[in-house]
């Protein structure tokens, strides 16, 4: 496969354009990330990402991570080391607390790292975004002493952290959760159960895993409001921090999986023998509470990997398509053999893979400002309001990327033509490790849900209309420009957001009363919702270069492409809008209406 | 004994990017272009970094070009040298000029050893050393190397190379030649240029990113170093390599001879 290459050149334009740095800068505690070390951290992160972690992609994928005697996991060749290095040049503290050793990096600079590791190796960045997870439960719940004890090493890396949810008959419906633990008079617990499907639930990259884990108590109320958050390491962690006796809690297996196959989704035995020592996080039965809180953090992490798998496709499609000759250039008499780059159904695949991954990475990032807004804003008023976007944009962050980012591999294949049906080529490796990313973290079903209901029905459509408006604004900017061009995206746009409106409209009539219609419309919504989203970013972008290249600043060539890449976005995907408020409005009957028996 | 390293930085063009010459020929299309640190000169601050390490000491950086020049000595900075100079020099270069210039920082700083790559691969010309350490009038060792693989036990362990005299008065330093390796050894202070095979380069940290932020670049103004900055070498016309015709197979060794005579005129 050839190799990542990070794409400053976008990424820069994102952060001085859509999503400044510098006023992210500007927020207290946010500070010293200005534009230019944001650009050193990208550019050193980019030459990691290409020359550590890209080369292994391959190699994970062909070798898998397997278990061996007593339930210990080996991963693939090379990526002991390559862990190793990553915890040494300090990138596994990126965006953690300074308090435990972290560097305190803004989100939006850390979202477009972790763009990069999730395009350069998927199944390695796997690991450092669980222990992420892990970092931001024991930050927000966990007591001194567990913050004191796990948090340091964490932090560094040289201990991995797992999420520990699913069980057999508790997959999307965590209500289900069947793993006991019991008090015990030091006030630890004991836990007892399997756990499956849980990512990097045992390996041998970090000396140490700290699991967390979602079990009940036994005198704990039935459903959802009966779990609570434990910690259970991998080894007991002892008085002085060093490591003691091994846990009871074993890896019996790794499942055989489509894709990230590198990255280890294992079966993990609680308490086969006297019970795996664990220890509650904040207080009982307030553990899903506490677990959707940083899930939230995941679901966004979740939708900067499929940013990131849509990048890496675009790479190798444009590769093969500058390479690949076949055919004669279409309307001339010319008998030489063109690249297919030169074939117009090419060009129209590689703009459809072009043109959404940029506006993903747009809607991400304008995501990851508003979530340091959120975060360290001095008023009160703005942090809410920026967390309401937050809250808001996560589900698109998740799903639609994710979605998209399942269309782009497989564009990738096609443009590959019969080569990318072969394994040699990479392109089907990024296919079948892009599958999963709709799946975990919430199931795309479940974030249209969450999105009609709580985001968008709960406050009567007052966030998404607030959006709407600056939408709106941006379509009266564009049209003020007098250019043909941005005049032509406004009208899409436009068209957009009305077809949003009458959408916002009927979930929020519908919700309420007839749940079912609105939930049988609910992933049209959230299409419908980022598709708009992506055309409002990428008209910002195309505003943004079209002043540019007025004023004679930036790089010409660039700034024409943003904006030729705009207004296809604009023809070829925000044109689509109508159709899907179509769907979301009038189209329930047809979900609901066929009986069962008949399917 | 602490040693002061004097190391080069230069900022190049990204071979990954795509190159194309202008039309006239007067050089190559920058815009899309990406920039980078001097392979050759990366291996230079790598060893320097390496020498401190081991003997304590200074290591400092110079680059000499244009604003964005900043960009290469910061990534030099973040690998862990300490500081930099920047010498600010915004027209055309040859090697003449910059060792003039590069002789200049030398008798500032008086390192006891300068670093340099042994070419820069932009116009790879391999020369500024050689043209430094005789404007110093001081021993040069090109081509540095080692006879450690890169995948071996001292690699790993990031040692040095270069082998320095305990009395920090001798440089022992083995360098590639024609059909193998010899090994020189040169009295401090000298020039020493980097090949491939001398290490691999780190990454550099996080922590080495955000620190190097803080660390102290000088900017010296080329023209205030009483250096004619006018080069030797002037570039009259750039072209891409002509385009690579295909192959034809010969059925023996007859056709061969005859098409190297009659066709080719090679025999």
């Amino acid at each position: 496969m050839k190799e990542y290459t990070a794409p400053l050149r976008d990424m820069q334009f994102v952060l001085r354009e859509l999503a400044p740095i510098d006023e992210v800068a500007r927020l207290p505690g946010c500070g010293e990330v200005n534009l230019e070390l944001a650009e050193a951290i990208l550019a050193e992160a980019g030459k990691f990402a290409a020359g550590v972690l890209s080369p292994l992609n391959v190699v994970g994928d062909r070798e898998g991570a397997r278990v061996v005697a007593d339930g210990e996991v080996v991963t693939a060749t090379g990526w002991r080391g390559a862990y190793r290095s990553f915890v040494e040049g300090g990138w596994n503290a990126l965006s953690c607390s300074p308090e435990y050793g972290g560097q305190g990096v803004p989100r939006l600079v850390s979202a477009l790292v972790e763009e990069m590791w999730n395009a350069a190796n998927l199944s390695f960045a796997l690991c450092p975004m669980l222990t992420r997870g892990a970092i931001e439960a024991l930050e927000l719940k966990g007591s001194e002493e567990l913050k004191g004890r796990y948090l340091p090493k964490l932090t560094s890396g040289e201990w991995a952290g797992t999420m520990v949810l699913t069980e057999p008959q508790a997959g999307s419906d965590l209500s289900a959760v069947r793993t006991r633990a019991v008090r015990q008079p030091d006030g630890s617990y004991r836990l007892e159960g399997q756990k499956i499907f849980i990512t990097y639930g045992e390996h041998d990259l970090a000396e140490n895993i700290v699991h967390l884990v979602l079990a009940r108590t036994p005198d704990a109320p039935e459903g959802v409001k009966g779990i609570s958050l434990f910690v259970v390491p991998k080894f007991l962690v002892n008085a002085d921090g060093s490591l003691g006796a091994r846990n009871d809690v074993r890896c019996v297996s790794l499942e055989h999986k489509l894709g990230i196959h590198a990255s280890p989704t294992a079966v993990l035995a609680f308490g086969d023998k006297d019970g795996a020592v664990g220890w509650l996080v904040g207080e009982e039965n307030r553990g899903l509470e506490y677990m959707f809180i940083t899930m939230n953090a995941a679901r966004f992490s979740v939708g900067l990997e499929g940013v990131g798998i849509a990048e890496r496709a675009y790479q190798l499609a444009l590769a093969c398509a500058r390479e690949r000759l076949q055919g004669t250039e279409l309307g001339t008499r010319s008998k030489e053999k063109v690249a297919i780059l030169r074939h117009p159904d090419v060009r129209r695949m590689l703009l459809l893979m072009k043109s959404r991954t940029e506006a993903m990475r747009a809607v991400a990032c304008v995501t990851a400002a508003a979530m340091d807004t959120a975060r360290c804003h001095p008023e009160a008023e703005q942090r809410a309001r920026s967390q309401a976007f937050v809250e808001l944009m996560i589900p698109i962050v998740k799903a639609w990327s994710t979605d998209n980012a399942i269309d782009i591999a497989s564009l990738g294949i096609q443009v590959h033509g019969g080569m990318g049906f072969i394994e040699e080529t990479g392109a089907a490796q990024l296919f079948r490790d892009s599958r999963i990313t709709s799946i975990y973290e919430g199931t795309n079903g479940i974030q249209a849900i969450d999105l009609v209901g709580r985001k968008v029905a709960r406050d009567g459509g007052e966030t998404i209309r607030r959006v709407m408006a600056e939408m709106r604004e941006v379509v009266t900017r564009l049209e003020q420009e007098k250019s043909e061009t941005l005049s032509a995206i406004a009208a899409r746009l436009r068209d957009g957001v009305t077809a949003l409106e009458q959408a916002v409209q009927f979930v929020v009539a519908t919700f309420g009363p007839d749940v079912r219609r609105a939930a049988a419309g609910a992933v049209p919504f959230l299409e419908l919702f980022g598709t708009v989203a992506g055309g409002w970013q990428m008209a910002r972008a195309a505003l943004a270069a079209h002043r540019h290249l007025e004023a004679g600043t930036g790089e010409a060539g660039f700034l024409r492409a943003k904006i030729s890449t705009a207004r296809f976005y604009a023809d070829h995907v925000l044109v689509r809008g109508g159709g899907l408020a179509r769907t979301v409005v009038a189209d329930a009957d047809a979900v609901l209406a066929l009986p069962d028996d008949q399917f | 004994m602490p040693l002061k390293l004097l190391v080069t930085a230069k900022r190049v063009e990204d071979p990954e990017s795509r190159i194309q010459v202008k039309p006239d020929g007067t050089g190559i299309v920058t815009e899309g272009v990406n920039y980078k640190l001097n392979p050759f000169d990366e291996i230079a601050v790598e060893e320097a970094l390496r020498l401190e390490e081991q003997h304590g000491g200074e290591v400092v950086v110079v680059s000499i070009g244009g604003a964005r020049a900043v960009t290469e000595l910061r990534a030099a900075l973040a690998m862990g040298a300490d500081r930099g100079i920047h010498v600010r020099h915004d027209g055309p270069l040859d090697p003449v000029v910059v060792s003039a210039l590069l002789a200049k920082v030398f008798e500032q700083e008086k390192p006891d050893l300068a670093i340099l790559g042994k070419q820069s691969i932009d116009d790879d010309q391999n020369q500024a050393g050689q043209y430094l350490a005789e404007r110093l009038g001081l021993g040069q060792a090109t081509f540095a190397s080692k006879h450690d693989s890169l995948e071996s036990e001292a690699e790993q362990k990031r040692l040095p190379g270069l082998a320095v005299s305990a009395d920090g008065t001798r440089v022992t330093v083995v360098r590639e030649v024609d059909g193998g390796v010899e090994t020189l050894e040169v009295r401090l202070p000298a020039v020493v240029t980097t090949d491939l095979r001398l290490n691999k380069p780190r990454f550099a940290s996080l922590p080495g990113i955000m620190k190097a932020k803080k660390k102290e670049i000088r900017e010296i103004p080329a023209a205030s170093l009483g250096v004619d900055l006018t080069p030797k070498v002037a570039v009259r016309k750039l072209a891409a390599p002509p385009a690579r015709k295909g192959g034809v197979k010969v059925a023996d060794v007859d056709e061969l001879v005859r098409k190297l005579r009659d066709e080719a005129k090679a025999v």
